[in-house]
């Protein structure tokens, strides 16, 4: 009993520091995930499987039917580029209004989580980048959803 | 009493009938709205959780209005008891998830043994696991019922059945320490429950509901694979035997949305005056 108390106060140091560690200098660590996702290319080399996944699910590909895919994979591009911390700008529209007027569920954005997994597991990017990437996105759903 | 077993007999296998035919029109695909692990694993009281603690979540993977299930067959093997537990759930969107749980507690030394019903309903009131800035926070409710009396009578217990409410909160942070995904949540249960209501509940010591503190602390080495420990604090209502909290360390696997397999090292203290019972819990979630 005492080793496991033992072990949940040392997960808890463990963590405390490591939280202190991820604190200490964002944008490095944001622009290792750029290097992490494989830069310019590698992104949208990553963006194309993205929209593939979501080609092949039933679920959300009807919201992709009739619209301008070439633009769509550039903005996306551009925004995870900038998101990773890599020298791209966006010059998409804002979240709110590219995705209002689609009523969007939790099960879409879900959906599209779960493509983004898989084009990132078949690149072989690590599960730390692929989580730190999920991380800014996530704070999205809010934008995204529901409009 | 006979006429009563029977009747809890019919109770429950009424209530696992509603749940099975529940399971069987739940579209195998309408439930696979949620990520991956976000419906936990199923708790020993059949609500979703970890192990020993009900969780904020809801059950399986169903979203918006996707209504789904799970069953689950669960074993925990200490040095002198063996819990067995088979348990359904029912789930509606990621707000609302109806649970039963049959309970067989065996004294092995003894050769006799204890028996729980449990029926349980959490509602999501608020916030979410991932999204958001407010933690999934939901309120349950469980009822639980002695099918044997005998023994937890025999040791002092006040009563067969008894009511118990919790509020549980929990949150998932999807690139924490490590860069990995971390889960935590807590849980405050009203309670009289004597070894979760094995041995019946209240006692001479105690016999009004008391509050007490779950938590639970989980690490995803990646989105299907994650270790944790876990947490139950427990009331002391019998002076014939100390009752103590519970921890355990698990480990959970989500291979898919389809099935959980859990395997933990539980520590359940003193339990009837048998000392250090350790050993290990295993657990096996399907889902629909
Ligand atoms: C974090 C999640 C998401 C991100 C980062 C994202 C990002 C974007 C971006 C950058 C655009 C282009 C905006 C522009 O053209 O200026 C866009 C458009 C679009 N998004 Fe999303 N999106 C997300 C979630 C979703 C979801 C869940 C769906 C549906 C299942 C969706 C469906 C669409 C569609 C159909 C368009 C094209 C709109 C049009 O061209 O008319 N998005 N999104």
């Amino acid at each position: 009993m005492t080793s496991l108390l033992k072990l949940t106060s040392t997960m808890l140091v463990v963590s405390a520091m490591a939280m202190t560690l991820v604190a200490v200098s964002p944008s490095a660590r944001a622009n290792s995930l750029y290097h992490d996702l494989g830069e310019r290319e590698g992104i949208e080399i990553l963006m194309e499987d993205l929209l593939l996944y979501v080609a092949e699910d039933k679920r959300i590909n009807h919201h992709f039917v009739d619209i301008d895919i070439l633009r769509l994979h550039e903005k996306l591009s551009e925004q995870i580029c900038e998101l990773a911390g890599g020298p791209c700008v966006y010059t998409g529209d804002d979240m709110v209004t590219s995705h209002t007027g689609m009523d969007l569920t939790n099960t879409d954005f879900n959906a599209l989580v779960e493509a983004l997994q898989k084009a990132m597991d078949d690149r072989n990017i690590s599960v730390g980048a692929q989580n730190r990437l999920l991380a800014l996105l996530a704070p999205m759903h809010g934008d995204i959803v529901g409009r | 009493m006979d006429g009563q077993i029977q009747i809890g007999m019919r109770l429950w296998l009424g209530v696992v009938g509603v749940a099975a035919s529940l399971l069987l029109l739940a579209p195998a695909e309408a439930a696979s709205g949620r990520l991956l692990a976000t419906g936990g694993a199923t708790s020993i009281e059949g609500a979703a959780g970890g192990g020993l603690v009900p969780w904020a979540v809801i059950s399986g993977y169903t979203e918006d209005d996707q209504f789904g299930g799970t069953v689950t067959l669960s074993r925990a093997q200490v040095d002198d008891y063996r819990l067995d537990v088979t348990a359904a759930a029912f789930s509606y969107g990621n707000r609302f998830e109806f649970s039963v749980a049959q309970q067989m507690f065996t004294l092995e030394n003894l050769g006799a043994e204890l028996r729980q019903q449990v029926i349980g309903a959490k509602y999501k009131v608020a916030g979410d696991l991932i999204y958001g800035n407010i933690p999934q926070i939901s309120v349950g409710g469980m009822y639980k019922r002695n099918t044997r009396y005998d023994l937890p009578q025999a040791v002092g217990s006040e009563r067969d059945s008894d009511w118990e409410a919790y509020v549980a909160v929990s949150r998932a942070w999807l690139a924490g320490p490590f860069d990995r995904t971390w889960l935590a949540n807590a849980t405050i249960r009203s309670t009289r429950a004597n070894q979760t209501g094995l041995l019946g509940y209240g006692g001479d010591l105690n016999d009004s509901h008391e509050l007490q503190l779950e938590a639970a602390l989980g690490m995803f080495l990646h989105r299907s694979l994650a270790v944790g420990v876990e947490y139950r604090q427990k009331p002391d209502n019998l002076s014939f035997a100390r009752e103590q909290d519970w921890m355990s360390a698990f480990v959970a696997w989500f291979p898919s949305k389809h099935v959980a397999l859990v395997g933990a090292y539980v520590d359940l203290g003193e339990i009837a005056g048998a000392r250090n019972q350790t050993g290990y819990y295993l657990s096996l979630q399907a889902s629909f």
